[in-house]
């Protein structure tokens, strides 16, 4: 872990009376104080005091949540439903998750103890990982990644080992680089496909291999799948659907993205009872229940949101093309996601780091992407572009880019054959 | 569905969302050359798949005074031509804005427009109850409109999103 640049690495309080400090630094706890801010957090601090910015930084739905599930939410606070709710979460919701999760992967869970409904998929992986992990143990997940994979490790008192992948790969996981970090200490492997930032999927087939891998190694699977439902061509493949895996996979999936609910907070861990029944000792002490509004929200979506989400997946569609094709005229490498809602393009070409290129394009064109290095050191080259905006928005945006890279780098527009 | 059909479909979905999105700019939605993209649009609309296109007012921002109103209207059906020649006499009216054959306890739902109270309801009672076939009219004005063909009037309340988020 690197340590807090403010600080030298021995603690130099130690032995000594310490004075109230108002940030009440010396009795935070060591690997919380040392765990680096998010780079996503100072962006954010930046964007928000700067006015007319267009964002392509969203990591949510530029649309609102489908309105017959908004008013399934206004039911349920008229009809007094404003209580807490089993640990494990309503038992209609269990079902409506099971039946879901069924067509989706083809997995079948047992809404009585293999499923457990939280607040979201940030708390299942808090709980997921705070069940599994002794202090010392290694979990493996692709890198760039999530922004809270890393910390939410280190949290739970593990350690993070991220798997480098590359632009060449289209940033997909391959069975070789999970391979290469099978050793000793690692307790599990942390999935997410399709991926946050970079939209890539893991291949049917290597899926098949790191499962064996898993296996051969007695890992548990952590199977971020949040974004399962929002695919371009391509179908989603849940690891836990191949022989030998759901008994030792924790899939994790939610509202948030696909059906446009980030603000509910509602998602949810499938696994092996036992794992379940730990986790669910970490969320009946710390959440006790995910609130009865969105959960009763959550059944109305699962009962009867597929048109909904079709719609909007297609929208997505359309403007994963513009977004393509669009940066890509620009000048910028990149590919085609095949899932989630961004593109991870490349900057290499314009000789500036992340931090360097997301910061001029926000103070001089006034729009606002992720540096890549949010997401890991292997986001260095990288920006992260949403486009789950508006098409007002990503119009916009792409007008103010052009505007910008004519102005700044004439000459490295290229045009772009084909799709 | 053929790929073609898909095409289209996707393609006059875009166009009722907006119809100024230039061609190149649909292109790259669907993945597409801008070339396709007015080919198809130019068959479409020599085809008359698309009939027109069309500006949704806010009439009170823009502050109309025109005077909607729908009229039910029962007819004697013809022999031979059911209620099509009669529909279709009515709907060359300029005044009447949209008019639809209906199951139920009426047979036309004409949508009208005027400047004033006065002159619709002196159309209604003049050239519409005075056709020979129409056996009833029954007049409901607007008072104000909430919805008009899929977009919100007056309250268009933009999802707020934090600009950067994980």
């Amino acid at each position: 872990m690197k340590q807090n640049a403010m600080r030298p690495a021995s603690d130099p309080h130690e032995g000594k009376i310490l004075p109230f400090l108002p940030g009440g630094d010396p009795w935070v706890a060591r690997h919380v104080r040392d765990l680096p801010r998010s780079g996503i957090r100072d962006f954010f601090d930046l964007v928000q005091s700067m006015e007319g910015i267009v964002s392509l930084g969203i990591g949510e739905p530029g649309e609102s949540t489908p309105w017959k599930i908004r008013e399934q939410a206004i039911f349920a606070l008229e009809s007094g439903k404003t209580g807490y709710t089993s640990n494990l979460g309503l038992l209609r919701l269990r079902r409506a998750i099971s039946a879901y999760m069924e067509r989706l992967t083809g997995v079948r869970y047992d809404p009585e103890e293999e499923i457990l409904v939280t607040v979201g998929v940030s708390e299942a992986l808090d709980c997921a990982l705070r069940s599994i992990v002794n202090p010392g143990e290694q979990i493996l997940y692709a890198e760039p990644s999530y922004v809270a994979y890393s910390p939410g490790i280190v949290l739970a008192h593990g350690v993070p080992v991220g798997i480098p992948t590359r632009f060449e790969d289209e940033f997909r996981l391959w069975a070789e680089g999970v391979e290469e970090k099978a050793k000793p200490g690692v307790k599990a492997l942390l999935l997410n496909s399709p991926a946050n930032p970079t939209g890539s999927m893991v291949e049917a087939g290597e899926l098949e291999k790191i499962a064996a891998i898993a296996r051969k190694e007695n890992w548990v699977v952590l199977s971020d799948e949040i974004y399962a439902e929002l695919t371009y061509g391509k179908r989603h493949r849940s690891i836990a659907s191949f022989p030998g895996m759901k008994e030792r996979t924790i899939v994790f999936n939610g509202l948030s993205k696909a059906f446009a609910m980030t603000g509910f907070r509602l998602g949810w861990a499938c696994g092996p009872a036992p794992l379940i029944a730990a986790m669910v000792k970490i969320h009946q002490y710390s959440m006790l229940c995910a609130s009865i509004v969105s959960q009763e929200a959550g059944i109305e979506a699962l009962e009867h949101g597929a048109a909904e989400v079709e719609a909007m997946q297609r929208a997505y569609q359309r403007k994963r093309n513009f977004l393509y094709r669009s940066l890509s005229s620009l000048g910028f490498p990149c590919h085609a996601p095949e899932g989630a809602f961004y593109l991870f393009p490349s900057i290499v070409p314009f000789g500036l780091s992340s931090q360097e290129f997301a910061l001029r394009l926000l103070r001089e064109a006034r729009v606002a992407v992720v540096p890549g290095t949010a997401f890991g050191p292997s986001g260095e080259g990288y920006l992260r572009c949403s486009f789950s905006p508006r098409m007002p928005d990503l119009e916009e945006a792409i007008r103010r880019m052009s505007r910008w890279m004519r102005t700044n780098f004439p000459g490295k527009r290229t045009r772009v054959a084909g799709h | 569905m053929s790929k073609e059909a898909s095409f289209s479909d996707e393609l006059l979905r875009l166009l009722e969302e907006n119809p100024l999105r230039s061609p190149e700019t649909l292109a790259k939605l669907l993945g597409s050359e801008a070339s396709s993209v007015g080919e198809e649009i130019a068959r479409l609309e020599k085809e008359k798949v698309i009939l027109a296109y069309k500006a949704i007012v806010d009439d009170e921002k823009a502050q109309r005074r025109t005077v909607k109103a729908v009229i039910e209207v029962k007819l004697v059906p013809e022999r031979g031509g059911g209620f099509d020649r009669l529909a279709r006499r009515i709907a060359r009216y300029p005044e009447v804005t949209s008019c639809f054959l209906m199951s139920g306890g009426y047979d036309l739902l004409v949508f009208l427009e005027g400047s004033t109270l006065q002159e619709v309801a002196l159309f209604v009672s003049e050239k519409l109850a005075t056709l020979r076939g129409v056996t009833s009219t029954a007049t409901h004005f607007m008072l104000r409109t909430y919805k008009e063909q899929g977009v919100l009037v007056g309250d268009a309340v933009e999802p707020e999103r934090l600009p950067v988020s994980p």
